[in-house]
């Protein structure tokens, strides 16, 4: 079973206020992420009450949810790191720093830590650029990444 | 130096509604208000103003090709800034989102739209949160919201956040992803001027060609039009990434050597040389050190053999190895097609095992001839433009850097003849 919460209730209505009565299929992103935000992922259920909601299938609603980058479908850990591997930051090596980083979390990219603090995942351009190697970590950014850089991060969310 | 978006970027506290008024914000709002929406079109027009996205299209012919009185009509900002090399609208949204609302509503105006959404990319979440403050602030102000000044113009703004999708940049794709779809682009004709966010009349504009605006109708046309080439008017913000010792977003003339960008971002690393650079973005062929002194504006860039795009300039010292960030890029486009069309699904794959198979010592001399022909059979053979984005690395990498090519193809022989 899945029911959204009297927090994230508060937080549909006011996405869904954003579009025309007629048209609150536009408000299916927001509650995917309302849904993910509330319980770490999406879970089919989630999908089926926001079907509900919305008047959609399922099936529809998991079209949507598969398409984008986003949405996980699993569990994750409590922080989701997520590697910029493009290219001003693979210019930068952040190949060597994604490495550094599985290899202090003990864990392969694509990973949670057996703690289920940390999942670790690669990520295409973050649009920071010029502040190169860049990563993610829920919605944090952090920039001009060094080993050291990453150690002092890591260590701080334990 | 001229600096237009970037003008008062560095003030602290920008983003909060008094410092920005403090410097001048809202006043161009007030005094356009006092004109005829057709008048601000008509300056937008004439100050030859161009997309900043990445396709150059004239902002105020794309105003004007909105359907006649058909309304609701709906102006869409492109937040979803995602092309690799680019983070000049990350830095806009940061620290001046008033100036992205303040250009918002000179549009609505000059357009006469109603409602307006910022659909910013599902990454930009504390930018979204920022945004969402400063739009608070200007309903308080009056600015936005009913009789906006006394003037009888209405306008709404709401954001809208993406989910993590590339393809989401490209105009139509964005829309369907507004309407609660996954975010595959629509066939175009009709364009969104026609039929655009829930099929009604929609100006798509790029954050900074939004922000442009502000400028453009503040200082006039002829002030704007007066900077830049005969083609490529104003200022442009360029994101200088990769192998450089200060990389930034800077704000030049349009115009301006591309060897001299490379300088206000601190030049090459110590003992480095320039190898090659992308001007534009991922999505445009990559030019070598020979080509650093093109002008860089629109048809300088597309003289060179190049593109602008989103004004992403890529820099690659002679550390770098062309095939090796091209496989990088192959594998971002293989990863971001939609899968809509076949050539773009299939080609961004096979362009990726091929260059894969290269990179790692195992091609063959024939497979340079089979990543063209694989090419060939992209361009302009897809549904949207991602895969001729896909294709311009790879092509601009064979011709201007076959050597590295050539290297790796070499010791792939070595290789097998030692087995």
């Amino acid at each position: 079973m899945f029911a959204f919460s009297e927090t994230s209730e508060k937080e549909i209505e006011k996405q869904l206020v954003k579009y025309p009565p007629e048209r609150k299929k536009s408000a299916i992103l927001a509650l995917l992420r309302i849904a993910q935000q509330q319980n770490g992922y999406v879970s089919a259920e989630a999908m089926e009450e926001i079907g509900r909601r919305l008047d959609l299938s399922p099936a529809y609603v998991e079209s949507v949810c598969s398409f984008y980058t986003m949405y996980y479908t699993r569990p994750v850990g409590k922080y989701v790191i997520m590697f910029c591997i493009n290219v001003s930051c693979h210019l930068l090596d952040c190949d060597n720093l994604l490495e550094h980083t599985a290899k202090k979390l003990n864990i392969q990219v694509g990973e949670t830590t057996a703690d289920k603090m940390f999942t670790l995942l690669r990520e295409e351009c973050l649009a920071e650029c010029s502040r190169a190697p860049v990563m993610r970590i829920n919605n944090d950014y952090h920039v001009n990444l060094t080993p050291q850089k990453i150690d002092q991060i890591l260590d701080s969310l334990k | 130096m001229t600096q237009l978006l970037f003008k008062h970027i560095n003030v602290e506290g920008l983003a909060n509604i008094d410092v920005y008024e403090k410097h001048g914000g809202y006043e161009t709002l007030k005094k356009a208000l006092e004109q005829k929406p057709e008048e601000i079109l008509e300056t937008v027009k004439a100050s030859g103003l161009r997309g900043r996205g990445g396709a150059g299209f004239p902002t105020g012919l794309k105003w004007s090709f909105l359907a006649k009185d058909v309304f609701p009509r709906y102006l869409v900002c492109n937040a979803d800034e995602s092309e690799p090399g680019t983070c000049k609208d990350r830095e806009l949204l940061l620290k001046n989102p008033h100036l992205l609302i303040e250009g918002m509503i000179l549009c609505a105006y000059a357009c006469r739209v109603e409602i307006g959404y910022n659909y910013i990319r599902g990454e930009f979440y504390d930018l979204c949160e920022i945004f969402e403050k400063a739009l608070e602030e200007a309903y308080e102000r009056g600015y936005l919201g009913k009789n906006i000044l006394r003037s009888e113009f209405n306008l709404d703004i709401h954001t809208h956040l993406g989910a993590g999708a590339y393809i989401c940049g490209e105009e139509s794709a964005l829309l369907n992803s507004l309407e609660g779809m996954r975010g595959e682009p629509r066939l175009k004709p009709p364009f969104p001027a026609v039929e655009g966010l829930y099929g009604k009349p929609t100006v798509v504009n790029n954050v900074e060609t939004l922000c442009a605006v502000v400028p453009v109708v503040e200082g006039g046309a002829e002030a704007y039009a007066a900077l830049g080439t005969e083609k490529s008017k104003g200022t442009k913000l360029v994101s200088v990434s990769g192998h450089v010792r200060n990389p930034g977003n800077f704000e030049v003339v349009l115009g301006t050597p591309t060897s001299e960008i490379i300088e206000m971002a601190g030049g090459m690393r110590e003992g480095r040389k320039l190898k090659a650079f992308i001007p534009g973005g991922s999505s445009v062929p990559m030019l070598p050190a020979g080509k650093v002194d093109t002008p860089y504006d629109y048809e300088s860039l597309q003289a060179a053999g190049s593109m602008l795009g989103s004004g992403a300039l890529i820099v690659m010292d002679d550390s770098a190895n062309v095939v090796k960030e091209t496989l990088r890029i192959a594998s971002f486009y293989m990863h971001e097609s939609c899968g809509k069309c076949t050539p773009c699904r299939e080609g961004t794959r096979w362009l990726h095992q091929i260059l894969g198979e290269i990179e790692s010592g195992r091609g063959k001399d024939e497979n340079i001839e089979l990543l063209q022909d694989i090419s060939d059979n992209m361009s302009f053979k897809c549904f949207c433009p991602l895969g001729d984005a896909a294709i311009a690395p790879v092509l601009s990498g064979i011709a201007n850097f076959r050597e590295d090519y050539e290297e790796l193809l070499s010791q792939a022989k070595a290789g097998a003849a030692a087995e």
